[in-house]
């Protein structure tokens, strides 16, 4: 005798914990076994590429700070990078020592944020009280060089806004010390945690080539076993004078992926302690006054200084014609902007290729065949954030 | 690098050469252009070759120049691993043109042709679910065209008389304000060329 069942459609957001932000899943269900997921975004959309195309250069950079904002600084770096490619500025040295260690305090804070969440999905609270308490001590440090704990506005065209004083650096160094004790504790936790892998291990599984066709980036796909991380392969700023190790997983499972999001914390970890090692002194922005603006004792003093305060901040600065697509290594994966300027001082078009959006994409493939109470668990290791996906 | 992307815009003009309109390379990036009708053939090329392996779509640009007789440009970005190296494909087309989907060979262009698709109204052929992405449900018009108003039309509020939420035209207590700070003079350009020389004089003393 057969018996006839009707499959459930399941409404899993927008508004759930374990949903990470506003997303609606709609969710078809066979009994507890997932049959299909149709993820429905855009509930956090603001039209950030419309406005941006409303703004000058100097105005649009906020808007990134608002796209993942658990990671706010590596989303400027992929605009600023665009905007000094067109210009064809040179950013100073120390600039540059000073941006990395920002963006890997920021790959730290976003994955602080996505391993203790991901552990809070599938049960274990701990972590997620523990790990916050470091990301407030990073974001007193993201808010003593910006004046802000989320969004810094920090890095501009040709260099940074301010200089970091010299006891930041003492501190960060001492965070840094400290720091891969708490990743132990954590991962003392978790790691060996028989609840943890029961939820984790061979779970969302994606293969070399599911990860390559459906544009995965980042962990995701290293978590699969692909070495890329543009960090390396196509360094920017001064990656490539840093000594650094890629993590790659094995299996491509949620597992893996949370092991290479530890690991790449430890990495981060070295890296800024080498940028503090090396920190050399200097100017920390363009020294082309009609793109970085001019000190505020100079403005006191001179006419000219005061002129092109006043021209950057109304008119802003000309960027040349033409279109140039720059990526940076964020903490979820590959994050580009495609900018296209027509010569003004507004971008004509700026595109935002933000990792999760791909991420999400796959959720279908990912969870068919999952149980109901994996999806958190997959979820969990996409690390989406919808201030990306939705812009 | 440069080195590599100009022995592959060689490839890719000997191998495509009827189905390449133009190809350029500028800021360091590769870009080519080719027809609507050739676009599958050149990305299956760009996919499959042996040089190419352009194995990861990484985006899909669409930008509109409503000026243009050809309204709509959309750019395809690649990826290869096995090369590192990135590609740009450009197609221009009219207002009214269906574009071919690339969702066979590119799985992850599912979304990426949808955003599309709500930002500028672009349909595409053979889109397994060609439906808004990231506008409002039941959302009019096509937000990223240049002739849709930053304020939009339509704003949402909760309605405390029907106690639920409403949609009502857009009233603003003042006209949005676009300001043209930018000044008729040339600009910045014969300043950085001086810089330029001079940084170039100081290469040669050193």
């Amino acid at each position: 005798m057969t018996k006839k069942t009707k499959s459930l459609s399941l409404n899993f957001g927008p508004q759930h914990p374990a949903a990470h932000g506003v997303l609606r899943l709609i969710l078809e269900l066979d009994g507890e076994v997932v049959e299909k997921a149709d993820p429905h975004i855009g509930l956090l959309h603001r039209g950030t590429e419309k406005l941006i195309e409303q703004k000058t250069y100097t105005q649009a950079l906020p808007y990134f700070d608002r796209l993942d904002y658990v990671a706010p600084m590596n989303q400027e770096h992929a605009f600023a990078l665009a905007a000094e490619k067109l210009l064809n500025v040179e950013v100073p040295i120390r600039a540059k020592y000073i941006r990395v260690i920002f963006c890997e305090i920021g790959r730290i804070l976003s994955h602080i944020l996505n391993v203790t969440t991901q552990a809070l999905d599938v049960g274990a609270l701990t972590p997620s009280l523990w790990g916050f308490e470091e990301r407030e001590t990073l974001m007193t440090f993201y808010e003593r060089a910006s004046g802000s704990r989320l969004h810094a506005n920090y890095f501009r065209t040709g260099g940074v806004h301010k200089d970091i004083p010299l006891k930041l650096v003492e501190d960060i160094e001492k965070f840094c010390k400290s720091f891969p004790k708490i990743i132990d504790d954590l991962e003392g936790l978790l790691t060996d945690n028989r609840i943890f892998k029961q939820r984790n291990v061979e779970i969302g599984i994606v293969s070399k080539k599911e990860a390559l066709d459906h544009s995965f980036s980042g962990v995701m796909l290293r978590g699969s076993g692909v070495p890329w991380d543009l960090r390396k392969s196509q360094p920017y700023e001064i990656y490539k004078d840093l000594d650094f190790k890629i993590p790659v997983g094995k299996n491509g499972d949620c597992y893996d992926r949370y092991l290479c999001r530890m690991e790449e914390m430890r990495e981060s970890v070295k890296i800024i302690l080498q940028c503090i090692e090396k920190l050399p002194k200097g100017p920390v922005k363009s020294i082309d006054n009609k793109i970085s603006p001019p000190n505020r004792d100079d403005i006191k003093q001179s006419m000219e200084a005061l002129i092109h305060h006043f021209k950057l901040f109304t008119e802003g600065y000309r960027v040349p014609k033409g279109d140039v697509y720059t990526a940076v290594e964020a903490p979820k994966g590959e994050f580009g902007v495609y900018l296209i300027s027509d010569g003004s001082n507004r971008p004509y078009r700026c595109k935002i290729r933000a990792p999760g959006f791909s991420h999400l994409q796959a959720m279908d493939y990912l969870i068919r065949g999952h149980m109901l109470a994996d999806v958190p668990a997959v979820l969990g290791s996409l690390d989406i954030v919808f201030g990306e996906v939705d812009r | 690098m440069s080195s590599y992307l100009k022995n592959l815009e060689k490839l890719i003009n000997s191998e495509l050469s009827s189905k390449v309109k133009s190809s350029i390379i500028k800021n360091n990036e590769l870009l080519i252009e080719t027809d609507e009708a050739e676009l599958l053939d050149v990305v299956q090329f760009l996919k499959s070759n042996e040089n190419c392996k352009f194995r990861q779509l990484i985006d899909i640009v669409g930008v509109d120049y409503p000026e243009n007789e050809k309204r709509f440009e959309i750019i395809y970005l690649f990826l290869s691993h096995e090369y590192n190296l990135r590609i740009k494909v450009l197609i221009k087309f009219q207002i009214n043109q269906t574009i071919v989907s690339l969702t066979k060979i590119f799985p992850s262009a599912n979304w990426m042709e949808r955003e599309v698709f709500d930002m500028y109204g672009v349909k595409f052929k053979n889109h397994p679910d060609l439906r808004r992405i990231l506008t409002d449900y039941g959302f009019k018009g096509h937000p990223l065209r240049k002739d849709f108003p930053l304020t939009g039309f339509n704003e949402v509020r909760y309605s405390e008389k029907e106690k639920k939420v409403i949609y009502e035209p857009v009233k603003l207590e003042q006209n949005y304000r676009n300001f043209d700070f930018e000044s008729p003079w040339e600009g910045t350009s014969y300043i950085k060329e001086i810089k330029n020389n001079n940084i170039n004089k100081d290469d040669k003393k050193n």
